[in-house]
């Protein structure tokens, strides 16, 4: 073996997988991930666990894999991350830890995302759970929102002592990892809902169909129904769109209503009373993450799919992973173009849509270079569906109806980093609900930094 | 799980429940809507809230068989029990934030179509209840699809037409309004609900009248807290999500022939799969749609 070469994890073959929604990537069987663990260097101030915004132990566990020890492994990762087998699958490791990793600097970084599935996989199918809370201390915490930061922040208060019952607006717990992430990328039956168990496993109770905001508000929940804090981890759900010309015409989509139908509503599963159109060519716009999980959930519908993004692919925003495995399915990235318009035929059905070209100018405040339009270089690409991937914002419903509750001009709330406190005395926040559209780490991260700073704030009190 | 208290057949194919939901009945008020699954593969539902009643925690729903689901909740009976209902959903209409003087000083004329005609109730009772007397026309294809009339007799002044004069005035509801103006009526404000192609008529004539009008849009949704902008249609330049923006918006500003057209979306796979469950194995392709 050479210690410098990762040890290859197995995939689903992209022609097979192209056509159905299984699992893409098969994960390490035991042999491979201690073999793989062997490469680590247990470093005794290992760069990686800085690098994870929840800051798990990292060479720790790998220790425990290289020694054939899952359990161990497993209950050290639990002590900073409530979703391993979320993790392992849906972060983005060659920026966060495996991009600090020593052994990246002269060969291939530890593959720690994969053996930190291998740990969440393997214990789940040995039946071992997270160890359990102390001793109850009789204080209410309600958390909004039973996402990425809402399940950790539950979690870590659970483990505490705390009585948390989360409200989640939709019917399934699990936020964006049931409604937006894919089956092929994260399975729900087999890995969300088992970390979901896991969490309610602590004493975490979830209420479902509760929207705050409607059903009833945070005032309320502190008020009327007895609890000593709220976190808002409720996300950035809403969609953006254009705003050009054909907009409105029947094939359009934001990429929130494609794979919330295929993925919260199974329209996917032959089964499913859930309509979902299933496009022969579709048009996605945008290059983030969302916009290669839509792409590749309608080549799996059986579409030809062409990604639209006005930048390069220099720029591209998603994983790099994701724009590999599309790439490899099939996806057709047509970059440095725009949409200006969506042509319709005579009864509203997308005929296609019309692109312009982009060329890169000067750097704008993010420091990417901002896309320019090249002057009558419109084109039309043929297609029956245009999927929109521009990101997402936060939704209104919360910090509209609660008093005291401060958000900036994009409707975020405005929270402290350290402690997720906002404007209102009890009332914390985290994830998308704060920062906007990111990843499921940092939102994780964000509940974990509220959970201590509810903490702190309770204890005190 | 939420429990079905009451459910009683209006009509063959229309179906009106009360069901167990607190924290709706806590909440709602007139104008807005709820969601529900009948069951766990259930789709999600969107349905204007009929009544509600804080006390108990209960809220009432009436809904009509149109597709696969909704033909699945005919067959549920008192006692059994409905896997979601999640709201109250969209802006109460506003009525309910209007000064009850400034109502009063207004003659209200509702206009309700159909299926429409439940949601238009609990809008007329909150007038009644809180001293204004509106006038309301319910207008149904024929006498047996009147519903809810002795209900709304108790809270407002009536005028029922059927469109083969079966029942009260004969034709449409457009036609009974101009009537009415004919007859000498006068209004200050129409509130209309119904089926998306009689609340374009009934504004096509509303705006000759030049009378404000109030619709309340039913398009295709899905989560219904403003996530997926499947709802999204055109009021005047801008694009509303019926779901949050509304469900209820200056009927003068919306376009209709659109919102029709976006109701197509997903016409032919709702028929497919209702054809499918009636049908079952005996289906033999006469949809027109299968192979």
């Amino acid at each position: 073996m050479d210690p410098f070469v990762r040890i290859p994890v197995r995939e689903q073959d992209p022609k097979v997988r192209a056509t159905n929604f299984e699992e893409v990537c098969l994960g390490y069987n035991k042999e491979e991930a201690m073999e793989e663990a062997s490469r680590c260097l247990n470093c005794p101030k290992p760069l990686c666990v800085q690098g994870c915004p929840v800051a798990i132990d990292i060479p720790g566990f790998i220790q425990q894999v290289k020694a054939g020890d899952v359990e161990k492994a497993y209950q050290i990762i639990s002590e900073s991350s409530a979703l391993p087998a979320v993790c392992g699958r849906v972060c983005p490791q060659e920026s966060q830890c495996e991009g600090k990793c020593v052994r990246g600097f002269k060969g291939d970084a530890v593959s720690i995302g994969k053996l930190e599935r291998f740990v969440a996989d393997t214990a789940r199918e040995m039946g071992i759970k997270p160890a359990g809370p102390k001793e109850k201390n009789g204080k209410k915490v309600a958390v909004i929102g039973s996402g990425p930061s809402g399940l950790t922040c539950a979690g870590d208060l659970a483990k505490m002592g705390y009585d948390v019952t989360i409200f989640e607006a939709l019917h399934e717990a699990g936020g964006v990892l049931v409604y937006g992430i894919p089956e092929f990328r994260l399975p729900k039956e087999k890995v969300v809902k088992q970390e979901v168990e896991n969490v309610k496993s602590l004493g975490v109770k979830i209420e479902k169909d509760v929207v705050i905001g409607k059903s009833t508000t945070i005032d309320g929940l502190l008020e009327e129904e007895g609890f000593d804090a709220v976190f808002i981890g409720s996300g950035a759900g809403l969609p953006r769109f254009m705003n050009i010309p054909g907009e409105q015409s029947l094939g359009v989509f934001s990429a929130n209503e494609f794979l919330t139908r295929s993925n919260l509503m199974k329209a996917f599963d032959e089964n499913s009373t859930t309509p979902i159109m299933k496009p022969k060519k579709c048009v996605v716009v945008g290059g983030g993450n969302v916009a290669m999980d839509a792409a590749r959930t309608a080549l799996r519908l059986g579409s030809e799919v062409h990604v639209v993004y006005r930048r390069s692919e220099a720029e591209l925003p998603a994983r790099a992973e994701e724009v590999h495995h599309a790439k490899e399915e099939g996806i057709i990235f047509d970059l440095l173009c725009n949409p200006v318009e969506i042509l319709a035929d005579e009864k509203g059905w997308v005929k296609g849509c019309k692109c312009i070209r982009m060329e890169l100018g000067e750097p704008d405040e993010s420091g990417r270079r901002s896309p320019v339009e090249v002057p009558g270089s419109e084109f039309e690409i043929e297609c029956d569906a245009v999927i929109m991937s521009l990101g997402t914002s936060p939704n209104p419903l919360i910090s509209s109806t609660t008093s005291g509750l401060d958000v900036n001009r994009r409707k975020c709330i405005v929270a402290d980093e350290a402690s997720g406190l906002t404007s209102k005395e009890g009332v914390y926040a985290g994830g998308d609900a704060v920062t906007g559209a990111a990843t499921v780490i940092l939102a994780m991260g964000a509940g974990k930094a509220a959970a201590k700073g509810i903490d702190e704030y309770l204890s005190a009190k | 799980m939420f429990k079905i208290l009451e459910a009683n057949k209006l009509t063959p194919t229309i179906i009106q429940m009360i069901v167990e939901a607190p924290r709706v009945a806590k909440h709602c008020l007139p104008g807005q809507f709820l969601i529900i699954r009948v069951d766990e593969e259930g789709e999600r539902i969107p349905l204007t809230i009929c009544d509600y009643d804080r006390e108990k925690g209960t809220v009432e729903i009436v809904v009509q068989a149109i597709g696969a689901e909704t033909n699945k909740l005919m067959s549920l009976k008192t006692g059994d029990e409905l896997a979601d209902v999640v709201g109250p959903l969209g802006n109460a209409s506003e009525l309910c934030s209007t000064e009850i003087e400034e109502l009063k000083a207004k003659k209200i004329v509702f206009i309700a179509g159909g299926v429409g005609t439940a949601p238009v109730y609990p809008q007329a009772k909150w007038l009644h209840e809180h001293g204004v007397q509106a006038d309301v026309i319910i207008g149904a294809k024929n006498k047996d699809l009147v519903i809810l009339e002795d209900r709304f007799k108790e809270v407002c002044n009536l005028y029922i037409t059927t469109d083969d004069g079966s029942y009260g005035r004969s034709g449409m509801v457009t036609k009974c309004l101009q009537d009415l103006y004919d007859e000498g009526h006068s209004y200050d404000l129409c509130i209309a609900i119904g089926p998306m192609i009689m609340m374009k008529f009934v504004c096509k004539l509303t705006k000759e009248l030049n009378l404000p009008t109030i619709v309340s849009m039913n398009p295709i949704m899905v989560d219904g807290t403003g996530m997926c902008g499947a709802c999204r249609l055109m009021v005047g330049d801008e694009v509303k999500f019926a779901c949050v923006d509304g469900p209820e918006f200056d009927g003068h500003l919306v376009d209709f022939d659109q919102a029709m057209t976006r109701m197509q979306l997903y016409k032919s796979e709702e028929g497919r799969l209702l054809l499918k469950q009636q049908e079952g194995d005996t289906h033999h392709g006469g949809c027109g749609n299968c192979e």
